[in-house]
């Protein structure tokens, strides 16, 4: 036995102290300047958030009719809107909203799917006939017209725009997991657990779950994004966020009319929309080359 | 002679698929006694890895499933056992190893996590107890450092060192059989003999039960005490190693064993058996090695031969009318 040994001796001398998938997972990810910078601004819009009454003296329904639609200057940063009120303290108030909205709903899809996608993909049968003609019929309608309706029929608020863009995007993940799911049960790991005499529950959440969760983690960053988007796109068209609420799409909205003569009203909502979205996007990109095994060489 | 531990009486199994039911273990018998090292071997296709699937109930679901026999487990026909039941054998009564270590590990947990989870299914220990125990086992598998390497995840081992662990899983409850399904096909040749030396010297520390599936021949003179040689989901020949392979009785098993490649003989080509295993279930009637025997009469196409005494020793069957 002491020969063996000394013989697997040099295949293991380099092996450093242990290191879990995720550690490695993020020195690569670090490498990646670009979702670096998504990081950052995430990081950024998230401080802004924790922040926001520390960062500016004004209240964001406080109107000042005597001060409308202002430019930007040093007392109003990003300027005044139409009721007079301060552009700067909305949207720093707004990136509450978004981040919200946008982290939340995809939390909302990310259990949904995956309960719904584990369920289709390791039970199989009329189950995953239910569950996966489901998600095509929700698959069918363009995204925000579904949200449109499912806001309509629920009533035009914020909670519920958060409702209906978690629901549309839950076939998204669900069908995902459901991949995911059907490729991992087929993996002798799966069979050797059954073969040690481990529980269904146990197999599904234990072995199966987690390591699912690389491209769902991926798709979730990136799923913030149109989160954001489709729930500015609900807030313009008026079924999302209710005044007085600092919404970056209610805001474009409000503002549209006054885009010849006071742009700043509508520049600093749509770039701070651009940005959150650019920057969940780098960082969903970066994420992916680390975590997707389709992406691995 | 030991006392039987594993004793399977005429199993069948099935595989329901488009073109019907294929049988593809078609009546086979086996006994393992404790302590014992038995050798299922045979071509690809020809039931071994289904029988030992069927031993744990680990069919592909809802396509396979054992439609007949018995397999009687020390007191128990574990053929009819209920689930729960079968998850308390699995690993703890019987346990499994397979071919490929390289996907058997759960990438994302730790060596010691994967020792650790199996004791504790099993046995009410605490987690700290559980670390212990599966250092414990992966020096007892040979694995230097063992303290750093329980805290490693499966990526950083080398394929001989998972087999290693995944050998420590399965004998981590003490199970008395472990079924080794070509546990070092995927391996080097070189490892293939340290894990060979390894699994033999738990089964004479520990006492547990080998049924070694293979169809390297070479791995069975080396492990195995007994051998059962199939062909097409039916047993052929079977008996003591020595005794097979010195006095094969059976066309099939004196062509595998022709098959050897030998370093004194200068042979330019290899002998190899002509033809292929039949597609399970296609050779209705008479012996299914007929096709490709060389010795095959009017009677082999037409009747199947019993398996029936034949040698020199006791125990030494086989399944040909040349020797019934």
């Amino acid at each position: 036995m002491s020969q063996t040994v000394t013989n697997l001796q040099p295949q293991q001398a380099g092996a450093a102290a242990s290191t879990s998938p995720w550690l490695e997972g993020w020195r690569s990810f670090r490498k990646n300047k670009m979702a670096l910078v998504g990081l950052g601004i995430i990081v950024f819009f998230v401080l802004v958030a924790i922040a926001a009454p520390l960062l500016t003296s004004y209240d964001y329904k406080a109107q000042d009719l005597m001060n409308r639609l202002q430019k930007p200057s040093g007392d109003h940063w990003f300027g005044t809107d139409d009721l007079g009120r301060d552009i700067y303290t909305r949207i720093v108030y707004g990136t509450r909203i978004s981040l919200w909205v946008g982290i939340s709903s995809v939390i909302g899809s990310i259990v949904a799917g995956t309960l719904l996608g584990i369920a289709a993909g390791y039970y199989g049968k009329w189950l995953d006939m239910l569950i996966s003609r489901t998600f095509d019929i929700l698959l069918a309608f363009p995204g925000i017209l579904l949200a449109i309706a499912i806001v309509a029929a629920l009533g035009p608020s914020l909670q519920n725009a958060l409702v209906a863009v978690a629901i549309v995007n839950v076939p998204v993940f669900g069908r995902l997991v459901r991949a995911r799911v059907l490729s991992i049960k087929n993996e002798e790991y799966i069979t050797a657990a059954k073969a040690l005499g481990m529980k269904t529950p146990r197999i599904l959440l234990h072995h199966i779950l987690p390591n699912c969760m690389g491209p769902v983690i991926v798709q979730g960053t990136l799923g913030v994004a149109t989160a954001i988007i489709e729930a500015a796109a609900l807030g313009f068209l008026g079924m999302g966020a209710q005044p007085p609420d600092p919404e970056w799409g209610k805001m474009l909205s409000d503002s549209r009319q006054f885009i010849a003569n006071a742009p700043w009203t509508v520049i600093f909502p749509g770039l701070s929309i651009m940005l959150t979205v650019l920057g969940f996007n780098l960082m969903g990109d970066g994420l992916r080359d680390v975590l997707d095994p389709r992406m691995k060489s | 002679m030991g006392q039987t531990l594993l004793e399977i009486a005429n199993l069948q199994t099935h595989f329901k698929t488009d073109r019907g039911v294929i049988p593809a273990v078609d009546g086979v018998d086996l006994t393992i006694r404790k302590g014992e090292i038995v050798g299922i071997v045979g071509e690809s296709g020809c039931g071994k890895s289904v029988t030992s699937l069927s031993i744990m109930q680990l069919l592909p679901k809802p396509v396979g499933s054992i439609a007949g026999g018995s397999i009687r487990f020390k007191d128990e026909d574990i053929a009819k056992a209920g689930e729960s039941r079968m998850r308390r054998i699995r690993g703890e009564e019987i346990s499994m190893i397979f071919q490929e270590p390289m996907t058997s590990l759960n990438p994302l947990l730790t060596i010691g996590d994967q020792i650790a989870e199996t004791l504790r299914i099993h046995r009410k220990i605490s987690k700290k107890d559980a670390k212990a125990h599966a250092v414990a086992m992966l020096k007892k598998v040979g694995i230097p450092r063992a303290e750093q390497i329980v805290n490693e995840y499966p990526h950083r081992l080398s394929g001989g060192m998972r087999q290693r662990v995944m050998i420590a899983i399965a004998l981590c409850c003490e199970p008395e059989l472990l079924i080794a399904d070509e546990p070092t096909t995927a391996l080097d040749v070189t490892i293939q003999a340290q894990i060979l030396d390894l699994m033999k010297k738990l089964n004479e520390e520990t006492g547990t039960a080998i049924l070694m599936i293979t169809h390297d021949l070479g791995v069975v003179a080396e492990m195995c005490q007994r051998v059962v040689v199939m062909y097409a989901g039916k047993v052929v020949e079977e008996g003591t190693v020595e005794e097979v392979f010195r006095n094969p009785q059976h066309p099939y098993t004196k062509g595998l064993i022709r098959s050897i490649p030998r370093m004194e003989d200068d042979v330019r080509r290899l002998y190899s058996i002509k033809g292929s295993v039949p597609l399970p279930g296609t050779i209705k009637q008479g012996c299914r090695f007929a096709p490709r025997c060389e010795f095959a009469m009017d009677r082999c196409a037409a009747e199947l031969p019993e398996l029936v005494q034949s040698g020199e020793e006791a125990g030494h069957r086989s399944r040909c009318w040349l020797n019934g």
